[in-house]
């Protein structure tokens, strides 16, 4: 595996595997060892286009306890919006011999653009690429999930997910929909029809308007940012009402499974998408995301760059 | 007698008889079987086709304004190339063609440069901003003699701009030339809106954006009783409201181009933006509707919507990219490919739908004339036995924005002749214009 | 490929080791087994067997994965990280054994006392290998060897153990890899 663009360029073994990686990474960074020398002498490159504090964070945390060098790239909005600067920047890092890009970009498809150009030839790790994919949110996600709910497996057979909000719009809801079903769930996207994109209906996960019918049926209920600057695009009407469907508070809580947790990709709108008692309860793991984010960008960041060129591509 | 100036011996004419063309004093002189004269120039035709000169309606030659993506000459270099003898060129310069001025320009260009007409179409909005009317009536009048007139890029978006504008060209039998496109439905529009832009995240452009206006616009057309004119039309709905329209006897007339006969949506998923369009690549089932359309005359001609792009245009995100692709060079291989090898059409009709049909719609009355003795000779002869491989580094237009580099295609253009001389001779560009 | 060790040599080779550390270290009461995965692992366990019986009391075993620590990544496909798993008792002010199946480079156990260096501060730290099959690359040898294996730089050394390949042997193959 040279990039990860998308979690379409995995398969469950290849999936798993990063998984498994993560929690052997996990549990050593839980013990004693705070720094691993694995990528010692590797350049990592954090270039993020587009605002996100938490990601470059767990990206810079992760290439940090493997012994990377981090140098972080913030040109936010105009400057790297513009293609001419995308590949100026890219030829820039490949000068500075970047073994790898982590980017976040408001532009979908600016990662694969990335590593399908000649501008440079280090791995690619996409941290979001505007509404199109993050891989990594799904990995740690599914890390979360089989860590608190995995009957044993190593997949999520047998679990039931629903993802809650913003479909259209939303990164993180497309790379879990194919990772979580690829990993055996079953997979319930739940918005009000504005936000599901046309073309769904070829996605591997059923679709429903109505919140309140799914609720009692899934492990699972994962929420999804919702911006404020939809409603003046018309996908709803106001705040109270999309939270009056669509949003996740005690009453709706109270109706989850037992044991079914609560999950959010952050930064949350409390109180839109999310009530504060639910994302500070006892189903929550939002911030248990936060941390198994680092062992998943750690994994990703390991297979991704320990081994040796030769063999690059094999298997 | 004094030798003809070309002779171009045993070529298939588009119903498929053989015949000898003699051309001199730019006419055909003669057409017959077993050339008894002289010749300066003999050309071998027994592998190829000769067909009228092709006519291109929908051309973005660049100039004036953004000369480092195509000029009148290079543009005009690339339509002889691609057996093009006359070309359409839009009005999205800048300056915007919405005057008499910027169309003379234009049209005094295209003759300097001398390798086919090039035929200014005029706004028709000032600035193409849907709101006033341009100055119609003086690029009617001027030497450029404008008969088409379109806002293309953007559409005619206000209807009551639309039907104003389709009345007043009735005053000297003009056409409007619309890009059906509602602006609001396809704000930050990328791609086809379907299961590819749901999967790669891409801003949908949604099929009924396009149709919505060309159903507005026959109503409109036969409403005030002028003519329309739909240009690169991508849906099988656009398809069946043409087809609609017709039957009512409205006077509409529409393109396909050669991208929109073979590519589709399913491309944009390398986000490589050579295949950002507007209007953006459709599905496989569109793709057949429009070949259908096209071959059973509801569709009446191809035009290539040739759009140029300088490199940093396209070397970039998807999303900053321009809209637009190649046309020219490639455009009578596509149709080959997509409509006579597959069994859809023959030869008298691609003459048909690339040439005749075209000048008449555009009024270019030295074109599209029949292969007879006498005629204007403006005409192409192409081997359809021959495949080539596109290489975008080697195309004549000043852009590379090709969608079909590294395809091999059939059909090679081997000459072009404009006004009895020629322009292309063995594949390659003859020293005559502005060179 | 020629059979260097049976399965009852490999046996008698594991009980000499394990007295051979009762002897050093008298006792058991401060050793801490650890085994580098994956078949060093399994000989840490038969070999914590071994004492425990000899002793009657249980000797903490662990496992310690060094993937991480290699000096050699780049020169091969990734590899999956196996479980490292220190014994609750720890390995500060302990003697720690660490075991192999195969001492070839000494590269492994430069990674492996890398490691070690990460968790804690052992008072001691020994060596054991069923193997030592020579041509090292690193001031490194071994405290306890269950057989010496002069070979040649080409051949290569199999270590076949039941818990993972159906039956007990050590085979020396020419000109593998």
């Amino acid at each position: 595996m040279r990039h990860l663009l998308s979690i379409a360029d995995l398969n469950k073994s290849e999936a798993i595997s990063i998984l498994d990686t993560a929690s052997e990474l996990a549990r050593v960074s839980d013990g004693a060892v705070k720094k691993l020398p694995t990528l010692r002498g590797r350049t990592i490159v954090n270039l993020f286009a587009e605002d996100s504090t938490r990601t470059r964070i767990s990206f810079e945390a992760a290439a940090k306890r493997l012994s990377a060098d981090v140098i972080n790239f913030s040109a936010k909005g105009s400057s790297l919006s513009k293609g001419e600067s995308l590949k100026d920047t890219a030829m820039t890092l490949q000068a500075m011999g970047a073994d790898a890009v982590v980017i976040r970009h408001p532009a979908s498809g600016a990662a694969q653009r990335l590593a399908d150009s000649h501008w440079m030839s280090g791995s690619v790790v996409n941290a979001g690429d505007g509404t199109h994919e993050h891989p990594s949110q799904a990995l740690l996600d599914a890390f979360t999930i089989r860590k608190h709910l995995g009957m044993g497996g190593s997949d999520l057979t047998g679990l039931s997910v629903a993802i809650v909000g913003d479909i259209l719009h939303s990164r993180v809801a497309r790379s879990n929909v194919l990772l979580l079903s690829m990993l055996g769930a079953k997979v319930t996207l739940v918005a009000p029809p504005t936000l599901l994109p046309v073309g769904i209906d070829s996605w591997p996960a059923t679709v429903s308007y109505d919140f309140d019918s799914v609720i009692p049926h899934v492990d699972v209920v994962m929420m999804l940012r919702v911006q404020q600057e939809r409603m003046s695009d018309l996908f709803f009407p106001n705040a109270r009402e999309y939270s009056r469907y669509f949003g996740l508070n005690t009453d709706r809580m109270a109706c989850m499974k037992k044991g079914a947790i609560v999950m959010h990709p952050g930064p949350m709108n409390r109180g839109l998408e999310i009530s504060a008692e639910v994302a500070d309860s006892a189903r929550s793991v939002i911030t248990e995301q936060v941390t198994n984010g680092v062992s998943v960008r750690m994994a990703i960041l390991y297979v991704l760059l320990a081994g040796g060129a030769l063999e690059v591509g094999s298997n | 007698m004094k030798p003809a100036d070309y002779l171009i011996k045993g070529v298939s004419l588009p119903d498929g008889k053989k015949a000898d063309i003699a051309i001199s004093d730019g006419v055909i002189a003669s057409l017959s079987n077993g050339f008894k004269g002289e010749a300066n120039t003999i050309i071998d035709g027994s592998e190829c086709v000769a067909l009228p000169g092709l006519v291109d309606l929908h051309t973005h030659l660049r100039e004036p304004g953004r000369e480092d993506a195509e000029t009148v000459l290079s543009g005009s270099r690339a339509g002889a190339k691609g057996g093009f003898t006359a070309l359409s060129a839009m009005a999205n310069t800048s300056p915007v063609a919405d005057t008499a001025g910027v169309v003379e320009q234009v049209y005094r260009l295209g003759q300097e440069a001398g390798l086919l007409d090039v035929f200014p179409i005029g706004a028709v909005t000032q600035g193409l901003k849907g709101e006033a009317l341009s100055e119609i009536g003086a690029m009617a009048d001027s030497v450029a003699r404008v008969r088409v007139f379109s806002d293309d890029g953007n559409c005619v978006f206000d209807p009551l701009v639309m039907r104003r504008a389709l009345e007043y060209i009735k005053k000297f039998g003009g056409l409007i030339a619309q890009h059906a496109q509602d602006p609001r439905m396809t704000i930050g529009s990328q791609m086809n809106e379907g299961v590819v832009s749901a999967r790669l995240g891409l801003k949908g452009w949604p099929a009924v954006a396009e149709e919505a206006i060309i159903a507005r616009d026959v109503l409109l057309a036969d409403h005030v009783k002028s003519r329309l004119h739909i240009c690169h039309l991508t849906t099988a709905g656009g398809v069946e409201i043409i087809r609609w329209a017709k039957a009512r006897g409205i006077d509409v007339t529409a393109e396909v181009t050669p991208h929109h006969l073979l590519l589709t949506d399913d491309l944009a998923s390398s986000y490589d933006p050579v295949y950002k369009v507007n209007p953006p690549l459709r599905t496989e089932s569109d793709v057949h509707a429009l070949r259908e359309a096209l071959a059973d005359g509801t569709i009446d001609i191809v035009a290539t919507d040739h759009a140029p792009h300088p490199t940093e245009a396209k070397e970039c995100e998807w999303q900053e990219a321009a809209f637009g692709m190649l046309g020219l060079e490639t455009a009578l291989s596509i149709v080959q490919k997509t409509m006579v090898d597959t069994g859809l059409m023959n030869w008298v009709q691609v003459a048909e739908r690339m040439s005749i049909t075209p000048a008449r719609i555009g009024g270019y009355e030295s074109h599209g004339q029949a292969l007879v003795s006498g005629s204007i000779a403006n005409l192409v002869v192409i081997n359809p036995t021959q495949k080539w491989t596109v290489d975008r580094d080697l195309v004549v237009s000043n852009s590379s924005n090709t969608p079909y580099h590294g395809h091999e295609l059939p059909g090679v253009v081997a000459h072009t002749f404009y006004k009895g001389v020629a322009t292309l001779i063995n594949g390659n560009l003859t020293s005559i214009g502005g060179m | 490929m020629s059979v260097a060790l049976s399965a009852q040599d490999i046996n008698r080779a594991l009980t000499r080791i394990s007295h051979e550390i009762l002897e050093k270290n008298q006792g058991a009461t401060n050793i801490v087994l650890l085994g580098i995965p994956t078949r060093g692992a399994h000989i840490a366990a038969r070999i914590s067997a071994i004492i425990g019986s000899i002793e009657g009391a249980e000797v903490p075993t662990g496992t310690l994965d060094i993937t991480l620590f290699r000096d050699d990544l780049r020169m091969r496909p990734p590899r999956a990280i196996m479980p490292t798993k220190i014994p609750a008792s720890g390995i500060e002010g302990k003697d720690v054994i660490l075991i192999d199946d195969v001492l070839f480079s000494g590269r492994t156990i430069r990674a492996a006392l890398d490691a070690l260096g990460e968790i804690g501060r052992p008072r001691t730290v020994q060596l054991a290998a069923l193997v030592d099959r020579g041509h090292r690359e690193l001031p490194i040898k071994a405290d306890f060897i269950g057989k010496n294996l002069p070979t040649a730089k080409n051949q290569s050394v199999k270590v076949l153990l039941s818990e993972i390949d159906g039956r007990d042997e050590v085979t020396i193959e020419e000109g593998a890899e």
